[in-house]
């Protein structure tokens, strides 16, 4: 999980390079954009992708499943790929086991909410309201799976490299383990159903309103409306970790990143920033659990294989390692493709039933031409990088000593 | 708005200096590193006073690293204590001591190379900063405070060891001698009372050598103390106010410059003693 940028060639590109270079004049148009304009296109930028689900043109349409499904579960892996970003992206630190915290922000949900859990505090013996069961259980979850993190962050953090990997690895299987053999609590393998969800806009024709899978025919189906809530996150979600990034918190995180020696020389408590980018990070993850949880209304621990946290750690690798938007678009082909694929057949092969093997090719090709990602970043890490700009521009070195 | 300009005297020290100039800052005693069976340093004991540059010499394996090493915190020492500003350094963390006043360079520079030479300032600003996570989540007024403050004194260190013009570029992108200048302005940003600087002219040519003394000549004049270890010894006589000299892990000289010249165990160390004058 290096960041060292592909090796100069000098002059000399290869085709791969070239083919897999079209983020590089996106990235450098947007960084010339001033910070309006940055939000003008990305309100336009979202808007769009919002509708999408409504207006779908068919040769992005997904004929073999639900389009609103699919761009749902899109939102959840990109929320996800957002807090794997901190954790890997930006402080550097790979962790392999990330599905752990994304299972513990589910089962939050539904050890709180499902009939099936001994632990469920649903109404009327409970303490939440149908109403707002899913609602209050988001803030829970994210709280018990960055406790989560800290727990595993604690003594784990003191590791480096390859033993941080190592450890997290084997959290992400126990945690799934736990699921899978904690019959008493979490119903076993068969899971656990009918999990609280939003109940928003009910009417005669959906009595559990739209976010309830019921709502599986019409304009807008339930897919579609997560896929709405989860984009109104990702946008809270980028402005939150956008100021953490233009902080001594960010700068710290790259600090880590590139030289953690230097970093703690330099009066950086890389203990304590390290901690709180995985803390940070298992918050997130637990979010992203909570609206799985909501949205298939059922959990069970087969969902939280080790393969999915492969899968999103290449969401990442995919997008760029740092960059945030670049992380969202890695996210959107880890879930799009497979979907898209999944009614197309080739040679009598369906081609939806391959995914991990074109992964697995897309990695290599990228590790061998383009080893920063799809969109590489340059990232801002000051909070008034504009007049920092302007200040640099008026100075005048021969007033140095020397 | 007006168009910004830089402040010079932010690249001053602009801490209370508490003490009056001369008084020690830091002292060592009887200061031993032992690598397994290998002693690195033996029961040295010397003394920086404030506002001096101190340069410690010696040849090569002599001593002088692990010494530098022992006072900031990246090597325990085995017995001995280092005392700075009046109380023992004792076991902190290496990040607390970089708070309590001592900052230092690299001999093999140690930049991040994927941030702006800016950025790299910044974050030795940052180590005088308060500002934690959930204030940088919601940008406090102290946050944006800081940052304000930070980017202003950046720049200003960065003009004052005279490379701002290069401020944008990215660390691993700049030349080499622009490197060591970053290393120091990086260092000086969190505004140490005793910067130590590791052999800060390798690889450098006369005329740079030259420019490197007037640079740690003027840190020095606007407050801080210096400890400077360096083989060249036409840098060392030409900037320093006091010479430690170590041998195979002793100390064998301390004094001025002129007295460290005439020195004739210093001579022996670095030139060897003819084979006639031999007892």
């Amino acid at each position: 999980m290096s960041h060292k940028a592909a090796p100069e060639t000098g002059s000399v590109t290869s085709l791969g390079q070239r083919l897999l270079a079209p983020g590089d004049g996106l990235r450098q148009w947007w960084s010339t954009l001033s910070r309006p304009m940055k939000w003008i296109f990305g309100v336009i930028g979202f808007t769009l992708l919002a509708l999408l689900p409504l207006h779908t043109p068919g040769f992005i349409d997904t004929p073999g499943i639900s389009f609103g499904g699919t761009m749902a579960a899109f939102v959840m892996v990109a929320i996800i790929a957002i807090g794997l970003n901190v954790v890997v992206g930006q402080a550097g630190l790979l962790d392999l086991g990330y599905v752990g915290f994304y299972a513990v922000g589910a089962y939050t949900v539904a050890l709180i909410t499902s009939p099936d859990s001994p632990w469920n505090k649903m109404r009327p013996t409970g303490f939440f309201s149908k109403d707002w069961a899913w609602l209050s259980c988001v803030p829970l979850a994210m709280a018990v799976t960055a406790l989560a993190g800290l727990i595993l962050g604690t003594p784990t953090l003191r590791l480096r490299g390859d033993y941080l990997a190592i450890v997290t690895l084997g959290f992400g299987e126990i945690i799934r383990l736990l699921a899978d053999n904690l019959s008493d609590i979490t119903n076993g393998s068969r899971g656990l159903n009918q999990i609280a969800y939003p109940r928003l806009g009910e009417t005669h024709k959906l009595p559990n309103g739209v976010f309830s899978s019921g709502n599986s025919a019409g304009h807008a189906n339930y897919g579609t409306w997560w896929f709405w809530l989860g984009l109104v996150l990702i946008v809270g979600l980028l402005l939150l970790v956008g100021n953490l990034e233009r902080s001594r918190v960010g700068r710290a995180w790259v600090a880590i990143r590139e030289d953690e020696g230097a970093a703690e020389v330099m009066g950086v408590n890389t203990f304590r920033f390290k901690l709180w980018a995985f803390v940070i990070g298992a918050a997130i993850g637990g979010l992203s659990g909570a609206l799985y949880a909501g949205q298939v209304q059922y959990v069970a621990p087969t969902n939280f294989n080790i393969i999915n946290s492969m899968l999103f750690l290449v969401a990442v690798v995919l997008g760029g390692q740092g960059n945030k938007l670049g992380v969202i678009f890695g996210a959107f082909i880890i879930v799009y493709l497979p979907n898209r694929l999944l009614g197309v057949h080739l040679f009598g092969v369906n081609l939806g039933d391959l995914k991990y093997l074109f992964f697995g090719l897309a990695l290599v090709v990228l590790m061998i031409f383009r080893p920063q990602g799809l969109f590489p970043v340059r990232q801002q890490l000051l909070a008034y990088g504009q007049s920092a700009r302007k200040l640099l521009g008026s100075a005048d070195d021969s007033k140095a000593v020397a | 708005m007006s168009e910004p300009v830089i402040d010079e005297e932010l690249a001053a020290l602009h801490r209370d200096v508490q003490a009056a100039e001369g008084e020690p800052l830091l002292e060592t005693k009887d200061l031993t590193v032992k690598f397994g069976g290998l002693t690195a340093l033996d029961s040295v004991t010397f003394h920086i006073k404030r506002g001096e540059i101190l340069g410690l010499i010696g040849p090569d394996g002599a001593g002088k690293t692990t010494c530098f090493n022992a006072i900031t915190g990246v090597y325990r020492p085995t017995s001995g204590t280092v005392t700075f500003d009046g109380s023992p350094l004792g076991r902190i963390k290496r990040y607390q001591i970089t708070r309590r006043g001592i900052a230092r360079t690299f001999q093999n520079i140690r930049l991040w190379g994927e941030m702006t030479a800016l950025e790299n300032v910044v974050v030795g600003t940052d180590a005088r900063h308060k500002t934690s996570v959930p204030g940088a989540l919601i940008r406090t007024p102290r946050h944006r405070r800081e940052e304000k403050d930070a980017i202003e004194r950046a720049a200003a260190l960065l003009q004052f060891v005279g490379i701002a013009h290069r401020g944008e570029e990215k660390a691993k992108n700049l030349p080499y001698g622009d490197q060591r200048r970053l290393e120091i302005a990086r260092a000086l940003a969190t505004e140490p009372k005793l910067l130590c600087l590791d052999e800060p002219a390798a690889g450098f040519n006369p005329s740079e050598k030259s420019a490197l003394i007037e640079l740690i000549q003027a840190i020095r004049d606007d407050g801080y103390t210096v400890l400077l270890i360096e083989h060249d010894m036409r840098l060392v006589m030409g900037v320093t106010d006091r010479i430690v000299v170590l041998e195979f892990g002793r100390k064998i000289a301390d004094g001025l410059p002129a007295e460290i010249r005439d020195n004739p165990a210093v001579i022996a160390a670095y030139l060897g003693v003819p084979d006639d004058e031999l007892g």
